[in-house]
């Protein structure tokens, strides 16, 4: 209680600066830097890059640095179409995908880039996403049911399948839940907006038969309750999807069962 | 909590950490009856105003002669009840977010539920005193 300043190893110094020779288009990157190695503070390092000879998105400006100025600069991507959730980082003060966020959509002054906030850092722009997935697997995503398995598929409505439209898009990037207060303070035990929604894709199915036994184990002053409806989360997710909407549909779920 | 900070290992797989001491079974009632409360607030709290505001330069007398009206009596003593309540509630939500270290948070959550107590026995007393002395 009572933090008001950083610990003293978390601290940014100012880092290096690499100019673009002969650029046509230049455009300032402004980068969180970390190593476990080295024991030195976290530092910003500021690279200038031509845009006139890099693609239109802010993870092609890191692979082009990565690639052609500086390749100790390390973090995570994979698919550069926001299905794989790997490139998610803070992008001009919002958690985003770094490959479907267009370098001209940060409007004014340098790019820049931190990674997602209130993780522990792994180095440079990768955080630690352990607890996550782990508060993720916690919630058995998976469909259970009791009764027998059928000789085909378990069928579902076009209507029921409907339900899920807004939740099975959900890709785990965590740019929700690092964005939002509650799980910054409490994430030790507050789900967190992604891993509530993945619950609630699974509270609403049609064909899962666990419902209760999800609500008991969503039952919780903190796994729970912690939503205070900052709505942090519906606001940053690159996916346009609104976890604050299936939180308070759980909550909806948790006051049915029970008398008023 | 890494090894680093506390000098002890941790070997504990991340399920179990994220399991932890699994659900509480409860939060539901905090969850509602801070609603409910609330709910109850708004109209309590303009029939509160009201009051207040008709009375703005009576004198004593009648000011207490109105506490002591049966009907003002009892939304007022409802009024402490339900405040002190919904502000306890909305406290414990506080004091659990932001204070980390556990002690404190016990002794907090203790400290406001007896304080809690002590003012609305308080308020229901002096509107008792008014209502009940000829």
């Amino acid at each position: 209680m009572g933090e008001f300043t950083l610990p003293r190893n978390s601290k940014i110094q100012p880092g290096k600066h690499y100019p673009a020779k002969d650029a046509k288009n230049p455009r300032t990157f402004r980068v969180y830097r970390w190593s476990p190695d080295d024991g030195k503070n976290p530092r910003i390092d500021t690279y200038e890059v031509d845009l006139a000879a890099c693609g239109p998105m802010v993870l092609d400006a890191l692979l082009k640095i990565k690639n052609e100025v500086d390749p100790t600069l390390t973090l995570r991507r994979s698919c550069r179409e926001a299905i794989c959730g790997s490139c998610a980082m803070n992008i001009d003060g919002t958690n985003t995908l770094a490959c479907t966020c267009a370098i001209d959509s940060v409007k004014s002054g340098d790019v820049k880039i931190y990674p997602l906030p209130h993780m522990p850092v792994v180095k440079d722009l990768v955080p630690d996403l352990t607890h996550f997935y782990a508060q993720f697997a916690s919630i058995k995503p998976w469909i259970r049911t009791q009764s027998p398995a059928p000789d085909k598929e378990r069928l579902q409505s076009p209507e029921e399948r409907k339900k899920l439209d807004g939740l099975y898009e959900c890709i785990l990037c965590a740019c929700c839940s690092t964005s939002c207060p509650s799980y910054w303070w409490n994430g030790d035990k507050y789900l967190g907006p992604a891993i509530l929604l993945q619950a609630y894709r699974w509270l609403v199915d049609s064909r899962d038969e666990a419902t209760g036994e999800r609500l008991d184990d969503l039952e919780d002053p903190f796994k729970l309750y912690r939503c205070h409806t900052i709505m942090n989360c519906t606001r940053t997710c690159p996916k346009g999807l609104n976890p604050a909407k299936a939180i308070a549909e759980i909550k909806k779920l948790m006051v049915e069962r029970r008398s008023a | 909590m890494s090894a680093k900070d506390t000098g002890v290992e941790d070997r504990r797989d991340p399920m179990k950490i994220a399991r932890g001491l699994g659900s509480a079974q409860s939060g539901v009632d905090h969850w509602w009856v801070q609603r409910l409360t609330a709910a109850a607030l708004v109209l309590l709290g303009i029939w509160f105003v009201v009051i207040v505001l008709r009375l703005l330069h009576a004198d004593y007398a009648t000011a207490r002669a109105a506490v002591a009206q049966p009907w003002n009596a009892l939304l007022l003593i409802a009024f402490v009840l339900t405040m002190f309540w919904h502000a306890v509630l909305g406290l414990q939500v506080v004091i659990e977010d932001y204070v980390h270290t556990r002690w404190k948070e016990v002794v907090l959550l203790v400290a406001i539920k007896f304080l809690a107590v002590l003012g609305a026995l308080a308020g229901v007393l002096a509107v008792l005193r008014i209502a009940l002395t000829p």
